[in-house]
């Protein structure tokens, strides 16, 4: 499809990494902790040079259990607050994450990750998804994650992010890796509206006028644990019944339907395209939310598919959800490949074998 | 000059350190980290411990360390180096235990394990490399970052009103008990790298001796980073870094006061 | 089933780092995102950056793009001969190989079936007034023999990827790209 609108709407060339920055500064964030870490480093490096002219705070931390508090400190002051990371900094984050889970919190927390485990390396990976969607943290903690396949999306979904950690108080996760990171293309900056100012009345800013309040996470007396884990819940399914996004592609008439998210995602896209100048009728659902997850429509789809092909770039996770998500076990194929891009071709040449076709 | 075989001599005046691996290294025309490398092989051998030592690499530049040091090593998480090398000596009191970190590693996200690894006061080495930046993701500030120095995260230079002062670890950790020796070299002139050499050689002689921790600071470059070309470099570390981060010993216990 | 339209397509610059080379993949992408295409640039990154090399990918298509990392490229434009020795075997039949000359030996392209096109490019560059416009030249020269996009959109985009403070050698490199497109 030709960009009609090439001509009007202004389009703007920018890293994956950048166009996060500019959603985080239209959504109103103007608190950026973190930590140096490849592939993100340009988030950090963007913040230090724009945000004062913001009128924000920029700090780089001595580490990322430093900046989580550093995150949770202001979050409880009643800011918009983000960090980023990858894999060897989110898991010294997720002792912070949980505790802000439990101290009901809003903030941003962005993955562009990497390989691993341990040190692993620096290519592009969906490692993960496990530690992001079923809860990195201790204790049952687990946030909204969401999952851009593209530059308008990191924007987006950054804004997005915001808008979810203040309605439902929970830190959010933006979950992408290293080639949506570092890549650039056009964006449109301003096609969706930033979250509006929230009023935040449970923030610590000082009694004056009001009885004191807290922001915290310990539970001693009676069942008030209880009684708080199952308030969390509550908010969980809430947030499961009115925020899970995924695009449907090419799903109506296909047969063989491709499931990612993702950078993996983008390169199903290019490999149904050829399928179906070949004649396949293939399709996808890629889920946006990665928590919540899309059971409904992956569960209807299944019914109604002759197969499930889950590609993930690790060795299979999301596609324990897949399972969940329908009883059609005998219809889901996997594809992975950990730590590196899948190409087009490797994806035709799975699904042309699916469709029973040897061209 | 002839691109062939090694040519014969028949005296050897100078030769690389047997600790040391014959392959080309990674680092950066210019960078220093080399330099202290050899520094630590040639003192493994003149103590005669190559099959005794284990060294803790870190997260940085350096991390490539089991590539070029011919002694067994294990990699530790970012900044966790002493900590991993507390584990490794308490297994093996027995063995030679070093770790090698950058300034990020060592004096942002280790500052934790470095002090509590001192103030135990642990039987372990620590070469020290503080080249004023992250060498490895791409030059941004660390602690030891010099005020108005533009680093890719103080892209308008370093001020004391939002991040601090470049902190000097040598001199704080001489403060802690348990810390038997503790110096800061450069290696920009060949009077500096001999005396970086006997302060690498005291260091690795306290942990012999079971004196307690002992620490060697080094003022290194980051051409790279710095934006500067090799010669620049080292004027650098010659003047604003050493004016600034003293060379010197600022401890050396000369008695152990706990057999 | 991948047609080889020569405006769908994909190419790699690479080089030694400060050769220009993600600064060339910057401004042709910027040239067809003018040009009213689908475009994605992606460079090499992080500790793939030492050792002195650059490399960037550049996908132009009119239809929504998958992959912006592309294992068979469809066109390279190689400046230095570890390049060329990187990527000549990657390359997808019937692809565009420009090959800086300067430094590259021609005897060292082994290929039979790609479309090669040798540039002096060190040599036009220091013509035109710096060796540092020696990338620009194979970036006319790859866009005029591909007719990817225009040499006028290129030389109009400059200024949206040549920083302020080297704004007055602009004319300089739109001399280089006329010079490598009148080349091909
Ligand atoms: C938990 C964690 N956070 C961040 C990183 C990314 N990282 C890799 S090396 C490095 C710092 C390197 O700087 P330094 O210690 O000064 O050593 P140099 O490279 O300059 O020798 C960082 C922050 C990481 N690997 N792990
Ligand atoms: S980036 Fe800096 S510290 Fe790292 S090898 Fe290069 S010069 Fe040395």
């Amino acid at each position: 499809m030709k960009d009609a609108d090439a001509g009007t709407v202004h389009r703007e060339f920018v890293k994956g990494n950048e166009a996060i920055c500019h959603g985080a500064l239209a959504a109103g964030c103007r608190h950026y902790f973190g930590y140096p870490i490849t592939p993100q480093n340009d988030i950090p490096e963007y913040m230090s040079t724009h945000m004062a002219a913001h009128g924000g705070v920029f700090l780089q931390a001595e580490s990322e259990v430093a900046t989580i508090n550093m995150l949770l400190g202001a979050a409880a002051a009643g800011k918009r607050v983000m960090t980023s990371s990858s894999g060897p900094g989110i898991s010294l984050m997720q002792e912070g994450i949980s505790y802000m889970a439990g101290s009901e919190l809003p903030a941003v927390i962005v993955n562009i990750s990497r390989s691993g485990p341990g040190l692993g390396g620096i290519a592009p990976s969906q490692g993960d998804y496990f530690q992001a969607v079923k809860g990195g943290g201790h204790g049952g903690c687990r946030i909204p994650v969401l999952a851009p396949h593209s530059v308008q999306e990191m924007y987006e979904l950054t804004m997005h992010a915001f808008e979810l950690a203040d309605r439902y108080r929970t830190p959010v996760m933006i979950l992408g890796d290293a080639i949506i990171g570092q890549m650039k293309e056009p964006y449109t900056p301003g096609l969706c509206e930033p979250p509006g100012p929230i009023d935040k009345p449970w923030a610590t800013t000082g009694c004056a006028g009001r009885p004191r309040q807290h922001v915290k996470s310990l539970y001693l007396k009676d069942d008030d644990i209880e009684r708080h884990n199952w308030k969390l819940h509550e908010k969980l399914q809430r947030i499961e019944k009115a925020e899970v996004r995924a695009e449907s592609y090419h799903l109506e008439d296909a047969r063989i339907v491709l499931v990612a998210f993702g950078t993996a995602a983008r390169v199903c896209k290019t490999a149904i395209q050829w399928a179906r100048k070949e004649g396949i009728a293939a399709g996808m659902i890629r889920p946006v939310t990665l928590f919540p997850f899309p059971k409904t429509l992956v569960h209807e789809t299944a019914g109604k598919a002759d197969l499930l092909l889950v590609v993930e770039m690790n060795t299979g996770q999301m596609v324990e959800d897949v399972m969940i998500s329908t009883s059609h076990h005998d219809k889901v194929r996997f594809m992975g490949k950990p730590c590196a891009m899948p190409t087009p071709d490797d994806i035709l040449a799975e699904i042309r074998l699916l469709a029973g076709k040897t061209s | 000059m002839s691109g062939g075989g090694k040519q014969h001599f028949d005296k050897v005046v100078f030769k690389r350190p047997d600790s040391l691996v014959d392959v080309k290294t990674h680092f950066c025309p210019g960078c220093h980290h080399g330099i202290a490398h050899r520094i630590v092989a040639e003192a493994i051998d003149h103590f005669g411990m190559r099959e005794k030592t284990v060294g803790v690499a870190c997260v940085g530049c350096s991390v490539f360390l089991y590539d070029y040091i011919d002694v067994d090593v294990v990699e530790a998480p970012h900044g966790r180096a002493p900590a991993v090398a507390t584990g490794v000596k308490r297994a093996l009191p027995d063995h030679f235990v070093f770790t090698y970190q950058g300034d990020g590693d060592l004096a942002a996200i280790g500052t934790s394990e470095i002090i509590h690894a001192a103030n135990r006061g642990e039987n372990l080495t620590v070469i020290f490399v503080n080249n004023t930046t992250y060498g490895m993701t791409g030059g941004q500030m660390a602690p030891t970052t010099m005020l108005g120095q533009k680093t890719s995260t103080s892209p308008y230079g370093r001020e004391f009103s939002n991040d601090g002062y470049p902190i000097k670890m040598a001199e704080l950790l001489a403060q802690l008990e348990g810390v038997a020796f503790s110096a800061r070299v450069a290696t920009s002139s060949p009077a500096q790298i001999r005396k970086a050499k006997e302060a690498v050689k005291t260091a690795f002689d306290m942990q012999i001796r079971r004196m307690g921790l002992s620490v060697v600071e080094f003022l290194s470059t980051c051409p790279t980073n710095w934006g500067m070309k090799p010669l620049d470099a080292r004027n650098r570390v010659l003047g604003e870094m050493i004016d600034y981060f003293p060379l010197g010993t600022f401890k050396e216990r000369k008695q152990a006061d706990f057999v | 089933m991948r047609d080889m339209d020569k405006t769908n397509t994909d190419v790699i610059f690479a080089g030694f780092g400060g050769q220009g080379i993600l600064m060339v993949g910057n401004l042709l992408s910027i040239a067809a995102m003018e040009e009213g295409r689908q475009v994605t640039y992606f460079p090499a990154y992080g500790v793939e950056m030492r050792g002195g090399t650059a490399n960037c990918t550049v996908v132009i298509s009119d239809d929504e793009i998958g992959s912006p990392v592309v294992g068979h490229p469809r066109a390279c434009v190689v400046m230095n001969a570890p390049s060329l020795e990187k990527y000549q075997s990657m390359m997808s039949p019937g692809g565009t190989l420009v090959v800086n000359s300067s430094l590259v030996e021609k005897g060292d392209v082994k290929r039979t079936d790609l479309s090669v096109l040798f540039v002096d490019a060190n040599e036009i560059a220091r013509g035109v007034g710096s060796l540092q416009l020696a990338s620009m030249v194979a970036l006319g020269a790859y866009a005029a023999k591909t007719g990817v996009v225009g040499i006028d959109t290129l030389c109009g985009c400059l200024p949206k990827v040549v920083s302020k403070k080297y704004e007055k050698f602009i004319p300089l490199n739109i001399s280089a790209l006329k010079e490598g497109a009148s080349f091909a």
